[in-house]
């Protein structure tokens, strides 16, 4: 894993992603983007979704990307990395290319994700292509302004989930995208967070040398949408990861593992306090919520340290194997 | 500068595109299985499993990913080719627009098929005219000849410097894909030389510099970027015209925009698409043996519309009658549009016929009667032929 210096270094040599876009001071998303590609050695290309990273880096005729980039639309980043990897497949082959291997990754936001890319993205996991497909998770449709996803978390208030005389936010659990991956029995996926960079890195390292599709699902924090100061992004992310409502892991060949346990559980009402989109939850009214909300997260940690104890033999036997 | 053929073989024409798809060895081509299509992978699919090509086989879930899967592929620098029909054709529809915003130049071979509701796997060219707007390229086969011989010459108009755009090689479902008759195929180097090797500008693999494609335009950009795929699309029936012009001299087959057939001195002429022109060429060799003066033009391009040709191709007709296998409910059927549009002014009188939905048979004794209808004052703005209750002399 590359420290600190090293990554700037490497930014500053030759940066797969510029400044000057024009995504939101305090965006979760280009922490990922520059931690994902500077943990990625060699040549690369990145494929995005549509939506928040993809209108606010490339307005024509500029781009932010230094490394080769294709959007095409919103519910098929994986099935055009497919392609790209494909045409690699084939020029590589009848020798048209030359012999550093060069990576495949794909950037798409949780609507691009767990909603309307899902099918492209399990058709791209189960035909196996050596790709990494990175969602950026900000648990709503942000770009569009707000609207609830597959993603966004019980209670939440977004545009399409909104809080009102008889709304309590939105009423339906966030999906498990990151076990819907797993059931498709691909090489790695993992959990990360912006605020653990060096997790992150090591987790991207790791996807890289994977020999098939690997997935990361990345907790992207995001101001406008869930209602924070830009400053609190970093610690937002944090406080998700130390509450135990984003657990970072991996999943390698079907084994789990934590790769971050936090000293201390802290208090969900921490995670609450600093978002509007959970404004609503203060007080007696809506202690139900919150209720089930910790119901929501203690399970999903208690399932998480099972697994993650289950499987510990594995990872030991693969550690001495030097795997 | 006819040359001798080596190979006849008695193919449909979904076995003679799967043939012109192993000669052309494409780098990639992502598919999905619809009827009356899955031929045309199965058998190409074959080939591939007995390294007769090369090819990088994707078996995606949907159509939508074929295409999203061939844009990337192609722009990534390989050439791409891809199968579809139908609600196939419509899924993919989006990324077809997006093909050709982004001058991705992928074959689609088409095997035309009517469109739901009701559910109906038969000839029909709805599935086309769905995508006749989006900037690809579009061709109708008459036999599974012309199948093979288009597909063949695709992947040249589809790359040529000033086109690069997605090129729709239609065939009527079970009509031609499922027909089988000799088809003559060129030597495998002979294909090979005549496609050349894929090249684009800016390739996201092996490229000069890293290369943003499919990025966001404004309102201050997105009005010239859409007036240069308009350029594109007019200047592909040029480039057309070269390719067939140069098809011809190597390999002694002359497949022009237009099938002018029987036309000299014509005073009445049918305007057709795809397989309906090889039961019209037989109406139109019986009147002519009766003394009338009849004639028929198919277009085997019908994007970009070759609109002077058309009207060149007149002469001295004062009648057209022009089937549409195609509706556009609420007003004229497409070719009849289009058709309309580009004659106006010559005084030719132009009469709208729809046939053929949903693979509806269109006979010679039907063809016989839109003849003889075009003699005679219009009995209605739209005729259905073959429709019953409207047309129940017409026969189905």
């Amino acid at each position: 894993m590359a420290n600190l210096k090293e990554l700037a270094l490497l930014e500053e040599r030759a940066p797969g992603f510029y400044g000057g876009h024009s995504l939101c001071a305090g965006c979760g998303i280009p922490p990922i983007v520059r931690t994902v590609l500077g943990s990625i050695p060699g040549p690369k290309v990145a494929i995005s979704a549509t939506g928040c990273l993809e209108v606010a880096t490339t307005r024509y005729p500029f781009t932010a990307w230094g490394v080769p980039w294709i959007h095409v639309a919103f519910e098929n980043a994986a099935a055009v990395a497919g392609g790209v990897e494909a045409a690699y497949r084939a020029l590589s082959r009848r020798g048209a290319l030359g012999a550093e291997p060069v990576t495949f990754v794909a950037f798409a936001g949780d609507g691009g994700t767990y909603d309307i890319g899902l099918q492209a993205l399990s058709g791209a996991l189960e035909r196996g292509h050596r790709l990494i497909y990175v969602c950026y998770n900000n648990e709503a449709y942000m770009n569009t302004g707000i609207q609830r996803s597959g993603a966004t978390p019980y209670a939440a208030n977004t545009t399409t989930s909104p809080v009102g005389s008889l709304g309590r936010g939105k009423s339906e659990r966030r999906k498990d995208m990151t076990a819907i991956v797993v059931a498709h029995h691909i090489p790695y996926a993992a959990q990360a967070a912006a605020s653990h960079w060096q997790d992150l890195g090591r987790k991207v390292e790791r996807a890289a040398a994977t020999d098939g599709p690997s997935f990361l699902n990345v907790l992207a924090t995001c101001p406008p949408g869930w209602g924070h100061d830009a400053k609190d992004s970093v610690k937002l992310a944090r406080i998700a990861v130390e509450t135990h409502y984003w657990p970072l892991f991996e999943v390698v060949e079907g084994h789990y593992r934590i790769t971050h346990r936090p000293l201390h559980q802290r208090p969900l009402e921490e995670w609450l306090n600093l978002q509007k989109r959970f404004s609503h939850l203060h007080g007696e009214r809506s202690a139900d919520l919150v209720v089930r909300l910790q119901q929501e997260l203690d399970e999903g940690w208690s399932q998480l340290q099972m697994r993650d104890a289950a499987d510990a033999e594995w990872f030991r036997a693969q550690e001495e194997a030097g795997a | 500068m006819a040359r001798v053929e080596t190979t006849s073989q008695v193919l449909t024409g979904a076995e003679a595109t799967a043939h012109a798809m192993r000669q052309i060895r494409p780098d990639v081509v992502p598919v999905y299985p619809i009827t009356p299509q899955t031929p045309i992978i199965q058998t190409f699919s074959r080939f591939v499993a007995d390294g007769k090509t090369d090819t990088v086989l994707l078996q995606v879930e949907s159509e939508h990913s074929a295409m999203s899967a061939a844009v990337g592929a192609a722009l990534a620098g390989g050439r791409t080719m891809t199968a579809t029909a139908s609600q196939g054709l419509a899924l993919m529809v989006e990324v077809v627009y997006i093909a050709a915003g982004l001058r991705a130049p992928v074959v689609i071979a088409v095997g035309n098929r009517a469109l739901s509701g009701p559910i109906n796997i038969h000839g029909d060219h709805s599935d086309g005219m769905l995508a006749r707007d989006s900037g690809a390229l579009q061709l109708y086969a008459q036999d599974a000849q012309e199948a093979y011989d288009l597909t063949v010459l695709a992947p040249r108009l589809a790359e040529h410097p000033d086109v690069m755009l997605p090129v729709m090689v239609g065939q009527d479902g079970f009509n031609v894909t499922h027909s089988a008759e000799p088809v003559a195929l060129l030597a495998d180097e002979e294909v090979g030389e005549f496609v050349g090797e894929y090249r684009i500008p800016n390739p996201l693999l092996g490229g000069e510099g890293p290369s943003s494609h499919g990025v966001f335009a404004m309102p201050d950009s997105y009005f010239e970027i859409r007036y240069q795929l308009v350029e594109a699309v007019e200047a592909a029936e040029h480039v057309y015209d070269e390719l067939a012009a140069e098809y011809a001299r190597r390999f002694g087959r002359f497949l022009p925009a237009i099938d002018s057939y029987r036309m000299e001195d014509a005073q009445r002429a049918l305007l057709v698409l795809g397989s309906a022109a090889g039961t019209a060429k037989d109406v139109v060799d019986d009147l002519r043996g009766e003394g009338e003066r009849v004639g028929l033009l198919a277009l085997r391009l019908y994007r970009p519309f070759p609109e002077a040709a058309l009207r060149a191709a007149m002469g001295g007709v004062t009648r057209l009658g022009v089937l549409d296998r195609a509706v556009s409910p609420g007003a004229y059927p497409p070719l009849f549009s289009d058709a309309h549009a580009a004659l106006s002014g010559t005084g030719i009188e132009l009469r709208s016929f729809v046939y053929g939905l949903g693979g509806r048979d269109l006979s010679t004794r039907a063809l016989r009667q839109v003849l003889s209808e075009l003699a005679a004052p219009a009995a209605a703005r739209i005729r259905y032929v073959g429709l019953r209750g409207e047309d129940d002399d017409g026969e189905s």
